[in-house]
């Protein structure tokens, strides 16, 4: 099962739809349209020879340089029966935030969901109980966004210029 | 850009219908009785660790559970993106902080995969060594703690001689025995000497006796069997898809181990079998986990048999720190070790995704790099937190002595759980 099987497999299915298709580091990375991207995790969940039935993890990335691509979701399917693993991501601008949930397909996508909406605020349509999982939940910002600085603003003793951050 | 400060998800938004219904826990009936909320945690005894589980109860069974986690989250992934990466390594540590070299290791292979870094044979030997090591640590505090629950106190104290002794090698081998922070990145930060070499072997040489002598006391002993046969069980499609790895999926019947899967580190150097369980209730994640430690151990006596002569570290200069007779000596190792220091490398693009075989599951390190000093973005996948989600559908219905054995043989350590 090579990669190169499985994105001539997808782009007969889903067209030009999935873009920037390439292999870091020897894994299958694609970017899907968030409008199919249930269908896609779908349809390589029931297709009969890639079978990516294990879903190894949901996160979020902030691309805060990039307009109207300002967040991304990634996540990382494993093909047991091949032991082939893809990456898909998903963009979304920060104006509107909302990627459709996976739990339908993944009772494990439901923490993995929390957990992005919690430190980026991605809100996942459909989910079955959209909370924050590991910080308060009377917290009002998304700590993992780039725009929140790690350290403390009022020192001036620490300049992370000198640190090359 | 738009200011993304000002924008505030709409949280309220109306359910679609997915397009596979999902059952979430099971259709409860209706009670008559009056029901009690139960918090177990966030600092009970029996949880070993930091979190919550809100029970709702009629009588004493459970009909209800909602797990509330990230009391000692101490983001992780916001301080590893301003970290160069040598000081990420203390980080992962604190995940799992009953296996900290495994953690480690990976973290370190994550890197030299990034950065195409090919560590030497006895290296990757002496790091097999340390990881199962701390696999067999990992599993003898979890099984010896479900002895705890269950009631029986011998076999904990039986076993933590031997954390003991294993925690004096992790000392011979980085200084450290928790935390360990052990390895660097492009090898090992000293080789294995004759001291650690004395100790494990020492190690090799006890263990199997005392390790006998605990499995005959629990593992045909009647009233073990009775707290935990057919308690809590999983089918494999179910904790398939709660994303289970590691002994407890095992424990399921499904024969998944990354070591076999994606080898990594010279694990295909090595004979050793992946022991699976039948039904995946506490009895049989017990012993998965016990058979594990044999097969650690089978490990550990081939690698010490086995192990290769040379270099203990990569010719990574930008990366590995240089010896430090060589820095008072030579212009050029000054050099790097300042640069390394002080964190003044800019590693290559890219994104890499490392699993290792952790003491709970699959731990992945998903990094990102876009060409600075420290990761753009880092992401652990973290076994406990996707496992642990699972445990309101293992506990419903079952007795709250139940919930204790099921939670205390799934393993949830806190320091994974949260990150």
């Amino acid at each position: 099962m090579s990669n190169q099987a499985i994105i001539d497999d997808l782009t007969a299915r889903f067209g030009d739809t999935l873009l920037d298709i390439h292999e870091p580091y020897g894994m299958l990375t694609f970017t899907a349209p968030r409008e199919n991207i249930i269908d896609v995790l779908q349809y390589l969940y029931n297709h009969p020879a890639f079978k990516f039935q294990f879903l190894t993890d949901i996160m979020g990335i902030n691309y805060a340089e990039l307009p109207g691509n300002e967040f991304a979701v990634v996540y990382h399917l494993h093909s047991w029966t091949n032991n082939v693993r893809v990456r898909i991501k998903v963009f979304a601008p920060a104006t509107d935030p909302v990627v459709p949930t996976a739990t339908g397909l993944f009772a494990a996508a439901n923490w993995m969901e929390r957990e992005t909406f919690d430190f980026f605020g991605i809100v996942f349509r459909g989910h079955p109980n959209l909370t924050r999982v590991l910080n308060m939940e009377d917290m009002d910002y998304f700590p993992m966004r780039k725009e929140y600085p790690l350290e403390d603003q009022t020192r001036h003793d620490k300049i992370d210029a000198y640190f090359g951050r | 850009m738009p200011d993304t400060k000002d924008i505030q998800p709409d949280v309220q938004l109306a359910p679609v219908q997915p397009k596979v219904q999902v059952e979430v826990g099971q259709q409860l009936p209706q009670y008559d009785n009056e029901l009690t909320t139960l918090n177990l945690g966030p600092t009970h005894p029996a949880t070993h660790g930091v979190f919550q589980n809100i029970l709702q109860m009629d009588g004493e069974r459970i009909i209800s559970g909602v797990p509330t986690i990230g009391y000692i989250h101490r983001a992780f992934e916001k301080i590893a993106e301003h970290r160069p990466f040598y000081q990420i390594t203390p980080l992962t540590d604190r995940l799992n902080y009953c296996s900290s070299p495994i953690n480690n290791m990976g973290w370190h292979m994550t890197v030299e995969k990034l950065l195409g870094i090919e560590v030497p044979k006895r290296a990757q030997y002496i790091r097999v060594i340390a990881m199962e090591l701390a696999r067999i640590a990992d599993h003898l505090i979890c099984n010896g703690i479900l002895g705890v629950d269950t009631g029986a106190f011998t076999g904990f104290l039986y076993l933590f001689q031997e954390r003991e002794k294993i925690y004096d090698i992790y000392e011979e081998i980085c200084g450290s025995r928790l935390t360990t922070n052990m390895g660097r990145i492009g090898g090992m930060e000293r080789d294995f000497n004759e001291r650690a070499e004395a100790k494990l072997r020492a190690f090799l040489k006890d263990f199997p006796a005392v390790m006998k002598e605990f499995e005959g006391l629990f593992n045909r002993n009647r009233i073990f069997m009775d707290r935990t046969v057919d308690v809590g069980p999983i089918a494999a499609d179910r904790a398939i898809s709660y994303g289970f790895t590691g002994p407890n999926l095992r424990a399921a019947g499904v024969d998944y181990d990354i070591r076999v899967m994606n080898p990594y580190s010279s694990y295909e150097d090595f004979e050793f079998e992946i022991p699976v369980g039948h039904n995946g209730d506490t009895y049989d994640r017990f012993m998965v986990r016990n058979d594990e430690i044999w097969q650690s151990y089978r490990i550990i006596e081939q690698a010490l048999a086995k192990m290769p002569k040379g270099p203990f570290f990569a010719d990574a200069p930008e990366y590995y720190l240089p010896p430090k007779k060589e820095v008072y000596r030579s212009m050029e190792a000054l050099i790097y070790h300042f640069k390394i220091i002080m964190g003044e490398i800019d590693a290559p693009v890219g994104e890499v995704y490392h699993p290792v075989e952790g003491g709970n599951g699959e731990l992945g390190f998903y990094l990102i790099s876009d060409g600075g000093r420290t990761p753009f973005r880092l992401h652990f996948r973290r076994p406990c937190f996707i496992y642990y989600q699972a445990f309101p559908e293992m506990v419903v219905g079952t007795t709250l002595s139940d919930a204790i054995v099921i939670m205390s043989s799934l393993n949830v350590i806190a320091g994974e759980l949260d990150a």
